[in-house]
């Protein structure tokens, strides 16, 4: 399962959470990426590398300190997706 | 029936008096005896033997045993002049149990005569008493903590969403100093979530509008008013000299500004975000847990990175996440339980969750991998594409 953040759930038709299977953190993101297309730019640099300022997260832990998108998942985990939010004050 | 002077000489006789001499000796050589004051509030207050633990003579019999657990402890009691002292040692010897008491003979006066040094503690007033008596109640925070909290300053980036109800529970709570920046003036429109300011302070500015609000709940609050935009060339002035600094800032070239200069003063900033009906938390504390460069090393492209203006948001939102804030601070002066250092909070009113994440310094990040002298003036601030981005977010 994959949480969405706010700003990306217009394209996802407004989901908070997405069904997503793969054997790591890529596939499942991969799979995310072809059920909603609009996400693709949003989550993956022209490189194929994630987007430096897309943090995912594979259940608490940041994917960076484990093994990026090569990090194994299984039906259990949770994948968190969270860009920064700025929203403040005025 | 003795007189009460025949009950105290015959008491004497049934305790060890010493010199103050002799608990002079001992304090000074700490070799594990208890020194116990056994006057009332307002006489230890005034002064007392350095190191002496307080416990009133009317309250003997249920706190000693908080301030003296093992009886068969030396224990030293004194008063004014010896004789409430010569009484509590009675009691602690035949009623209670202690092995091995005595009472200072002469009291803190013979004390102060023989030229012996005395602590004069530093106390509330008798109005902060009864202001902060439910602080004073729970131990985590107590006298030490307020006179803590009476000393700190907490500066206030945004008198807004977040930084309304976070200006008024930190005066409340007895914040002795709240700096405020922002130059907005209040809106209409502002009134859905900004609730340190009001109606009739429409057009008035923020920092004016929020220092009537909470000199109003608390007015022995010093307000320290910058009505100017945070920016480079005055960011390191205005940080200078507060203990925590809580971001409710509303764009990213701040955000990152902020880190910086804060990473150099190595300022604790207690962060939070918000957006429609969800909100994020940390803390940043430079060199003891991840800095914000760390969590998020460039921001998003404008499209991603919506502001509250633009995109709205739950009026309680912020004042949830703002008094969240608020707890991180009065955490950080007091020492009190674990800070949100390392972690992120994700809130999502609409489902009622609460997400932890873990967040890790990055030993290679471009700002607090490094000592904060090395940090120069031209760097603070900047990120990749920064020119591109802020082009983009007009």
């Amino acid at each position: 399962m994959i949480k969405i953040p706010p700003v990306l759930r217009a394209s996802v038709g407004g989901a908070k959470e997405v069904d997503a299977s793969g054997a790591n953190v890529g596939e499942v993101l991969r799979s995310l990426a072809s059920q909603h297309p609009a996400t693709e730019s949003q989550l993956f640099s022209e490189d194929g590398e994630l987007n430096r300022y897309v943090n995912v997260y594979l259940n608490d832990e940041d994917v960076r300190v484990l093994q990026g998108l090569e990090t194994g998942v299984s039906d259990s985990d949770t994948i968190v997706i969270l860009p920064a939010m700025a929203g403040g004050s005025r | 029936m003795a007189s009460g002077a025949e009950l105290i000489r015959k008491v004497k006789e049934q305790i060890e008096e010493v010199d103050p001499k002799d608990v002079h000796a001992l304090s000074q050589n700490g070799n594990g005896a208890v020194i116990v004051d056994v006057r009332e509030q307002h006489e230890f207050e005034e002064a007392h033997v350095p190191g002496a633990v307080h416990v009133p003579r009317g309250h003997l019999e249920s706190r000693i045993e908080g301030a003296v657990s093992d009886r068969s402890k030396r224990v030293i009691l004194y008063c004014a002049s010896g004789n409430r002292s010569a009484l509590a040692a009675h009691t602690l010897q035949e009623l209670l149990g202690y092995e091995d008491v005595a009472s200072m003979r002469g009291g803190i006066t013979l004390w102060k005569d023989r030229g012996y040094d005395v602590e004069v503690p530093r106390a509330l007033t008798p109005e902060q008493r009864e202001r902060y008596s439910r602080h004073l109640l729970v131990p985590e925070v107590g006298l030490e903590g307020q006179l803590k909290l009476l000393d700190a300053k907490v500066l206030l980036l945004g008198a807004g969403g977040l930084g309304s109800p976070a200006a008024l529970y930190l005066a409340a709570a007895g914040v002795g100093t709240l700096g405020i920046v922002d130059n907005d003036v209040v809106d209409l429109s502002n009134l859905q979530r900004q609730v340190a300011h009001s109606n009739d302070r429409i057009g008035v500015p923020k920092v004016d509008s929020a220092e009537i609000s909470i000199h109003e709940i608390n007015p022995d609050v010093n307000v320290v008013k910058y009505p100017v935009r945070l920016g480079a060339d005055n960011i390191m002035e205005i940080i200078d000299g507060y203990d925590v600094i809580v971001d409710g800032l509303d764009n990213f070239p701040t955000r990152y500004l902020l880190n910086d200069a804060s990473v150099r003063t190595q300022t604790p900033v207690v962060s939070a975000s918000i957006l429609g009906f969800e909100g994020q938390l940390s803390v940043f504390h430079p060199y003891e847990g991840p800095c914000y460069r760390c969590l998020y090393p460039t921001p998003p492209p404008a499209e991603l990175a919506p502001s509250c203006g633009a995109a709205g948001v739950l009026g309680v939102l912020p004042g949830v996440m703002g008094l969240l804030q608020s707890v991180e601070v009065i955490k950080l002066i007091t020492g009190a339980g674990d800070t949100m250092a390392g972690r992120l909070l994700l809130y999502d009113a609409l489902g009622t969750t609460f997400t932890e994440l873990k967040v890790r310094r990055d030993p290679d990040c471009p700002i607090c991998s490094r000592e904060p002298e090395a940090i120069s003036d031209e760097e603070m601030g900047v990120f990749p594409d920064y020119e591109a981005f802020c082009a983009g977010a007009g």
